[in-house]
């Protein structure tokens, strides 16, 4: 007897993310760190870990929060960084879209870019699945993943008290999200975006309550997409 | 920051991030979205994060807003092998050792 295809998707979930926990499992740990370090207390921490469970969002929060920035800036940025999220929405609702509404609710809370990542490449090489199957799946990646993002981050800010100001940890998030930017800069548009992001964000750095970082990030955007047409009427013309 | 107004932000992230994540599974089913909107959507992550980190690589609070070699040769390290190896780990440590090499140097 064969195991059932929806019970094989599942782990086949699981197995194809455990590369995956290499990075979501030092974040972890570095937002715990960072988060004692910024003055959260444990509660608090765990709370933002499980309740956000969106690193780069977490990490500019407690950033913002350190600075003193007032609350809606820091809501809206660290929802600004959060945006591309209602993108991987779209993005899996053809293929998870018929599924009852509670799996679509976990789905979209454990919508971590690591699983939307696996997600769409699995979906893209097996269209002919079931929806159960494609709904295991994503569920298989998920637990793979997501304890180790709550794990990880007890662990750091269980030490980090413990960690002393010779780290530079005040450097853990600027590296940090650097890292994350870099292997993005894929194409001319991601270029010209981030290079007007940092260049707007330092010019405007005088703005009050660390508002010149939203109209940097829009002008960042708006760059990066008119670039993408530019390049396209451009590709269209010859 | 007041306790109340770090469980406010905290609780209205998770709200908010979660709607983000929910909105066209749960709610706009299968709808597409105008191709603008994506156009700008794809570009959210590199607009925001480097305007969230350029002022603290050029002017770190930790040196009382001095430009300091060390962070900012970390943080050229760090964009230098992310894009060589196209790998945020890789990226990370090679920053983080950088960052503790520069230090320890340039004391």
């Amino acid at each position: 007897m064969s195991v059932s295809p929806t019970r094989s998707a599942f782990w086949r979930g699981a197995r194809e993310a455990l590369p995956f926990i290499l990075v979501v499992a030092p974040f972890g740990l570095l937002f715990g760190v960072v988060a004692t370090e910024a003055g959260f207390n444990l509660a608090e921490t765990m709370a933002m870990t499980v309740l956000v469970i969106a690193g780069a969002s977490q990490f500019a929060a407690v950033q913002m929060m350190a600075d003193n920035a007032p609350a809606l800036v820091v809501l809206a940025t660290a929802l600004a960084v959060n945006l591309r999220m209602a993108m991987y929405s779209a993005a899996l609702t053809p293929h998870l879209g018929r599924a009852p509404v509670w799996q679509r609710a976990l789905i979209a809370y454990a919508l971590l870019d690591q699983c939307y990542a696996l997600a769409a490449r699995e979906y893209e090489l097996r269209p002919d699945q079931s929806g159960a199957q494609k709904v295991a799946y994503f569920f298989g990646a998920s637990l793979a993943v997501c304890p180790w993002w709550y794990a990880m981050t007890l662990v750091g800010a269980t030490l980090g008290e413990a960690i002393p100001p010779a780290f530079a940890l005040d450097f853990a998030v600027p590296i940090t999200f650097l890292a994350m930017v870099a292997p993005m800069l894929r194409t001319l548009a991601h270029v010209v975006s981030a290079l007007v992001s940092v260049i707007a964000a330092l010019l405007l750095a005088w703005m009050p309550h660390n508002t010149g970082l939203m109209v940097a990030g829009l002008a960042a955007m708006v760059a990066g997409a008119q670039t993408e047409l530019w390049q396209a009427r451009r590709s269209a013309a010859q | 920051m007041s306790t109340t107004e770090t469980w406010a932000i905290i609780i209205l992230l998770g709200i908010g991030t979660f709607v983000l994540r929910f909105s066209f599974l749960g709610m706009i089913g299968g709808r597409t979205m105008p191709e603008w909107v994506l156009r700008h959507l794809r570009y959210t992550p590199v607009a925001v994060l480097p305007a969230l980190v350029a002022p603290s690589v050029l002017w770190p609070g930790a040196t009382g807003g001095e430009t300091d070699p060390a962070r900012l040769l970390a943080a050229i390290a760090t964009v230098a092998i992310g894009l060589a190896s196209r790998n945020v780990l890789w990226s990370i440590l090679g920053g983080a050792a950088t960052l503790y090499a520069a230090l320890w140097l340039l004391g």
